[in-house]
């Protein structure tokens, strides 16, 4: 079964992360990549993706003669999406798990960071990027 | 049988383009006869592991390729009304000129085709290294993270675009030939740095795309050893790729020039891409590809980064300026300013920099601004424009390496 | 570059599409799928995802004992995301032309959806700092 794992965060959360000391960012950065081996071993892992932050971000609706109505506006309270993973594992509850390993990373001065990952079902077949 | 004890792969990638140049000028098309080598190619990689090495590997090629050629065209006259039609479409790609007939003009006349600068840089990178260079469909679709049948199209729309214009099969015309050539060591120049600037790690694959443009600059270098921009641009590619076993820490953190350990550099290959650049200036040329070629040398030639001869890297880079004067360049030598002639030096041209700095050119501003302020001992100011720059970058091993910059700099007493 | 394209929609949207009508409903997939097939004939097309519905949705946190604490219950704003297309395009205004074929999905009655779509950079496993 395949799950997506979203993080998603605010401009504050953004900011707030590109100021932790750099021991913290290589520890969060660490266990991430612990996480990522674990599954590239297990066979679980199947894409994950960084998106920027959103400065340059557009939301396009419609087509008005033929051009994009573009419209930039990302209001400081408003959670976008940060980043992504997707798994292939054998049950809703394996998924959470993998969820709550990456909530679990560490931020500031070792504490878990706690983020909320949203976990979807995926409806179509991802595919192993490999 | 006799064991095949020689790698294949390497042979067939040797091979393509000279397979693809006759099979081109016997059916006079370009589209049909790639695909028919690409399944020549396929086919050696299957039976020669079990039949062993022909006698004449590349007349073996040329004969699978040829009759799969001639299957194609066999269906394409059965499919069509008139045989016209088809004979039409043959014409169009112009008689080769009877007095080109060497194997190292095909390969450059196909360097030429697959570089026009009618096709966007990721068709003609996709099409180069695919007709030219002898890697599979997959193994371009790996190196560019996409999907094989995205990269299959992609080429597949390359060459239509190619049959579209019309373009001949034949050597430029003297007028057009160092425009064209430019363009082939921009795209050789473009797959470089698709390899050399992606990160190290468990995408070891995308490693092979430097040494992919470089084998093929070597190629282009050995057809046409005079021509001054192109030994310019394999010794920059050279002395260049010499340093990235340095650029990376085991955790896949970037590690700038300046910061690196030099006992990983390659010096066998700095001294060949010095011996080429020496050989190259004393000719008395000069060109941006030759320039920035010695700006590495320079780099590469110090010990240590304190060695560092920054005034002769400064003046090559005013040279380069008024050769090629883009954002890159600019930024670079506001850095060399900055280490000849002080860090507010440097920041000054920064700020005529700041109104004409490409959107996309902006997160690399503000992480230069962020490298002077912080020589310049300006730290607060340092860490805010480290951090700027993280939150624009469309790179996560920029934006890791900026963030702890920010991280360091911050937390200093 | 590569680029997301993202179809997010409130709870309110979600329900209001399962009352479409059968035939509203076959229009908008049919779409979907000539909207796929475009990207894969034009040579950009990396990939695409469809998500289930959000009332199966759940925000995992980490627990106190490292068992993950689940949570099912969601502000009626909330936005989900519905689904996703990724395209390795030339350029930022390529990827905001095909984001707008993209919003002109049909909804109801065949009308063209205008269906907001967010466009966001992937970030990239290249590094040029120049330094």
């Amino acid at each position: 079964m395949k799950y997506i794992l979203l993080m998603s965060g605010t401009k504050a959360g953004v900011r707030n992360y590109q100021a932790w000391c750099q021991t913290d960012i290589d520890a969060h950065m660490s266990v991430l990549r612990n996480l990522q081996k674990e599954l590239d071993e297990s066979g679980e892992f199947v894409a994950t993706q960084g998106l920027a932050i959103p400065d340059e971000a557009k939301i396009v609706r419609g087509e008005k003669d033929g051009l994009p109505v573009t419209d930039g506006i990302f209001p400081e309270a408003k959670e976008f999406l940060l980043g992504y993973w997707i798994v292939d594992v054998r049950s809703p509850e394996r998924a959470h798990a993998i969820a709550g390993r990456i909530s679990t990373a560490p931020g500031p001065q070792g504490v878990p960071t706690n983020m909320p990952i949203e976990v979807r079902q995926l409806v179509t077949g991802a595919q192993k990027t490999s | 049988m006799p064991a095949l004890d020689i790698p294949i792969e390497p042979l067939l990638r040797e091979l393509a383009p000279q397979v693809l140049g006759p099979v081109m000028r016997r059916f006079r098309e370009f589209s049909l006869a790639e695909d028919a080598v690409q399944e020549a190619l396929m086919a050696a990689t299957v039976e020669w592991p079990k039949k062993g090495l022909p006698e004449n590997p590349r007349g073996w090629l040329i004969q699978v390729a040829s009759r799969r050629m001639t299957d194609y065209l066999r269906s394409e006259i059965a499919r069509r009304k008139r045989e016209t039609a088809v004979a039409v479409e043959m014409d169009q790609v112009a008689p080769p000129d009877p007095g080109t007939e060497s194997d190292e003009d095909d390969t450059l006349i196909l360097l030429f085709m697959c570089c026009h600068p009618a096709l966007t840089s990721s068709s003609a990178i996709a099409l180069t290294l695919r007709a030219v260079g002898g890697l599979t469909t997959a193994e371009v679709a790996h190196a560019f993270l996409v999907p094989e049948a995205t990269m299959a199209q992609r080429i597949s729309r390359a060459k239509q675009s190619i049959k579209n214009s019309g373009i001949p099969f034949q050597l430029p015309t003297v007028e057009d030939r160092a425009r064209r050539l430019r363009a082939v060591l921009h795209v050789l120049y473009l797959i470089f740095n698709e390899g050399y600037t992606s990160s190290a790690g468990p995408e070891l694959r995308r490693a092979d795309l430097s040494q992919e443009a470089i084998r093929l600059a070597r190629l282009v270098h050995d057809v046409q050893p005079q021509d001054a921009e192109t030994s310019g641009l394999l010794a920059l590619m050279l002395l260049t790729d010499a340093r990235r076993l340095a650029r990376t820490s085991p955790e896949g953190e970037l590690i700038p020039l300046m910061q690196q350990d030099r006992a990983l550099w390659d010096r066998g290959q700095i001294q060949e891409g010095i011996t080429l650049l020496s050989s190259t200036l004393a000719r008395g040329s000069m060109g941006p590809y030759q320039l920035q070629a010695a700006i590495a040398a320079l780099h590469d030639e110090a010990a240590r980064q304190e060695e560092t001869d920054w005034p002769q890297i400064l003046a090559l880079y005013d040279l380069l300026r008024r050769l090629s004067d883009n954002p890159m360049v600019r930024l670079n030598h506001a850095i060399a300013t900055a280490m000849v002639r002080g860090p507010r030096k440097g920041l000054e041209l920064l700020d005529q920099l700041t109104t004409d700095s490409r959107l996309a050119d902006q997160h690399r501003l503000d992480a230069v601004r962020a490298h002077l302020l912080e020589m310049a001992g300006d730290r607060r100011e340092a860490v805010k424009h480290y951090r700027a720059a993280a939150a624009k970058t469309g790179s996560l091993p920029e934006r890791n390496y900026l963030l702890r910059q920010a991280a360091r700099l911050a937390s200093e007493p | 570059m590569k680029y997301i394209l993202m179809m997010n929609a409130n709870k309110a949207s979600w329900d209001a599409y399962a009352n479409w009508s059968k035939e509203d409903l076959e229009r908008n997939v049919d779409f979907m799928r000539a909207f796929g097939k475009e990207l894969r004939e034009a040579g950009v097309f990396v990939s695409t995802e469809g998500l289930a519905w959000p009332d199966q949705a759940k925000i995992v946190r980490a627990g106190e004992n490292g068992e993950p604490i689940t949570d099912g219950v969601f502000p009626e704003s909330k936005e989900f995301l519905a689904g996703y297309w990724v395209i390795d395009v030339e350029s930022p205004e390529q990827a905001y032309q095909i984001a707008a074929r993209a919003s002109a999905a049909p909804g109801p009655g065949g009308k063209p959806g205008g269906v907001p779509i967010e466009v966001r950079q992937l970030l990239s496993g290249f590094a040029d700092l120049g330094l």
